[in-house]
């Protein structure tokens, strides 16, 4: 179900905003707007949907119109034109009431230097949300205790936030945006501040987090690893337009154009493709009621020297190879069941290149990648394994 | 050159407000006069051992050790040099100056804050105010309320004002940009935002402009003795006029007994806060 969705969302800095549209229309760009007419633009049409549960990232660099845009999500910066919808609400046309009831209930953001507030304590700050809400004292106290302890900080409660360090402070910013328990997150740059150690740290304690929270989380960044790493789905922008929306897999293997395609070129792509994205199709293989002389044809036509046998019903069975198939047909014999090789490697669609590729110093063969049902979904040979680490095609040519 | 009769005109609105708002200044002065009264008449009614014991306390509680003792020395230097009376006539001048700067200036301090017009208007005034030299805010101040505590305060309040005025405005200010978006990111209202945040945050600023308000004011208190606001200023004329060298000593180190402790007290309570 879409949580957040956003509609030709324009956010334009200057003394007459709204005429400026029509000239990005027509395709006048932000340097263009800024020398002709002296106007900034933040954000130039941006449309996407977010889906529940979902972390959508989006990435950018500095002036890339990034913070403008998530800042538009809660109407911190009110948009110039273009919907924000929240479960199906508009709330662009919400008046200051119904605008606030929604940042109090729905939506809560944690900040890049995580503004807390230096004269309150670690569980006052948490518990602010709820305390401009006028929650009980007693209400409070105890939901600040019970999020600190999801994000770690146990025992804090009473300290001052100058007396934590900065990770531990983003714990207790990340704490007070889940104390009112909303249901979408926005996170503007959340872990840029920290030591790099500590912000892997931070990504994977968010990654575990979610699969227990289901929050829908949309992640501002502009560092590309942590976008690979966190997002179910990335929006690469540039000058205040969405260039590319995918998943990870997506924009690493068909960057929509050379501004993309630049950006992804330094990453660590076995940290990021996954089995099914190299895996080849399995036109290569056979049924074990096909028989010997079936197995050794489709090999010498595709010269190879062995061949993946499956069931009926396409679940993989083993492996043979061309010598013992032809030892068969000498001896006579036709079924395949015999001299099945079972001694080998699978993995399943969702595992990182990064996994594979030792298991090429353990088989000759290529490996099979199954489902959980043992389904033969592909095969990934060396070759593709590394093609798709230096980025050429998709491994699928 | 033409010469322009500035001078003139003042005296000419000045005259016109006098006669016209004559009721009006006739309140103001009968109010400021009973809260001047009812310090004085409290502060000199208390025994001075019981006021220097109970100003001690604060001040160990607030600035420590240290202090406490000076504060204790201090004050019964001025007991011996029998202007204990005197001082306690300043204090209540000082205390209603101060208490009326913030009750207008905390409020204006706050309106400049959030609006650039009103910072933008606001800023000269306080300009003015300060760099008149303080004199001149004497004579107008006799024309509306005579001769006696009521001028000296007024002319004190408008010379005093100013500190805490702008830096209420700037500590607010100040209070960082993503704080305030974290705050309305919560749904905070503009109130709570003030209350609950921006005041709290800008407080250590709040009380160094409140610390400079106290001490101009006691600046001015003397200067006011000329016309006729009494206190220690008025031991200081007297020493002047007459040229009582010895006088217009003890007058003066008992202005900077009292300003000190007033000064290291009022500076400790934003350390204080601080602190957490």
């Amino acid at each position: 179900m879409t949580k957040v969705e956003i509609k030709n969302l324009y956010k334009i800095f200057g003394a007459t905003p709204k005429k400026m549209i029509p000239f990005l229309q027509e395709g006048e760009t932000k340097e263009s707007v800024l020398k002709k007419y002296k106007h900034s633009v933040g954000v130039n049409d941006a449309s996407f949907a977010v889906e529940e549960g979902e972390i959508f990232v989006v990435m950018g660099l500095s002036g890339s119109g990034k913070s403008t845009l998530i800042r538009c999500l809660n109407r911190l910066i009110e948009p110039t034109s273009g919907q924000v919808m929240i479960d199906g609400e508009n709330i662009v046309e919400f008046d200051a009431e119904k605008l606030r009831a929604v940042r109090r209930k729905k939506i809560a953001m944690v900040f890049q230097n995580f503004a807390l507030l230096p004269h309150r304590t670690v569980a006052e700050n948490v518990a602010f949300g709820l305390e401009i809400q006028k929650e009980d004292e007693a209400v409070r106290r105890k939901k600040a205790v019970d999020m600190l302890e999801i994000v770690g900080l146990k025992g804090y409660e009473n300290s001052y936030p100058s007396q934590l360090s900065g990770g531990m402070q983003q714990r207790v910013g990340l704490a007070r945006a889940l104390a009112t328990s909303p249901d979408v997150l926005l996170m503007d740059e959340a872990f840029s501040a920290l030591d790099p150690l500590i912000r892997k740290g931070m990504q994977n304690e968010l990654i575990s987090l979610q699969r227990r929270l289901k929050k829908t989380i949309i992640f501002i960044t502009h560092d590309l690893d942590e976008a690979l790493k966190l997002g179910d789905r990335i929006a690469i922008m540039k000058d205040g337009v969405i260039v590319q929306i995918g998943t990870p897999e997506e924009i690493l293997s068909n960057p929509a154009n050379e501004y993309v395609r630049k950006f992804v070129q330094g990453v660590n792509r076995s940290k990021v493709l996954t089995a099914s994205s190299i895996m080849r199709d399995t036109d290569t293989v056979i049924t074990v009621t096909g028989g010997a002389r079936l197995a050794l044809r489709q090999m010498r036509e595709a010269a190879i020297s062995s061949v993946y046998v499956t069931d009926k019903q396409g679940r993989l069975l083993g492996l043979v190879t061309i010598d013992d198939v032809t030892q068969l047909i000498r001896e006579g014999k036709d079924d395949l069941s015999g001299i099945l090789e079972k001694e080998i490697c699978t993995v399943g669609p969702d595992v990182l290149v990064e996994e594979i590729l030792p298991l090429f110093l353990k088989t000759k063969y290529p490996v099979a990648v199954v489902d959980s049902e043992n389904t033969l979904l592909g095969l990934i040979f060396k070759v593709s394994a590394l093609a798709g680490i230096v980025g050429e095609g998709n491994g699928n040519d | 050159m033409i010469r322009l009769p500035i001078g003139d005109y003042v005296e000419r609105g000045i005259d016109w407000l006098t006669v016209n708002l004559a009721p009006f200044f006739t309140g103001i002065k009968e109010g400021l006069s009973g809260i001047i009264n009812g310090f004085d008449f409290i502060f000199n009614g208390i025994p001075f051992f019981i006021t220097i014991a109970i100003l001690a306390v604060i001040a160990w509680r607030l600035a420590g050790r240290g202090t406490a003792i000076f504060t204790v020395i201090g004050l019964l230097l001025i007991v011996s040099m029998n202007l204990w009376k005197q001082t306690m006539e300043t204090l209540a001048l000082v205390v209603t100056a101060t208490l009326i700067a913030l009750l207008l200036g905390l409020p204006l301090g706050i309106w400049m804050s959030r609006s650039d017009k009103a910072n933008g208007t606001i800023r000269p005034i306080l300009d003015f105010m300060q760099t008149m030299p303080a004199f001149v805010y004497l004579i107008p101040a006799v024309y509306f309320f005579d001769l006696g505590e009521v001028p000296g305060a007024v002319a004190t309040v408008i010379f005093a004002m100013p500190p805490v005025v702008r830096l209420t405005s700037l500590g607010i200010r100040q209070v960082p940009v993503d704080v305030v978006e974290a705050s309305k990111a919560f749904g905070a209202t503009s109130g709570q935002l003030l209350w609950k945040v921006q005041i709290p945050m800008a407080m250590p600023t709040i009380l160094a402009g409140l610390n400079q308000t106290i001490l101009l004011s006691l600046s001015m208190v003397v200067i006011s003795a000329m016309i006729g606001a009494g206190g220690l200023g008025n031991v200081v004329l007297q020493g002047i006029t007459q040229m009582k060298m010895g006088q217009g000593f003890e007058g003066g180190l008992a202005v900077v007994i009292l300003a000190m402790v007033i000064d290291r007290i009022t500076q400790s309570l934003g350390k204080a806060r601080k602190k957490g």
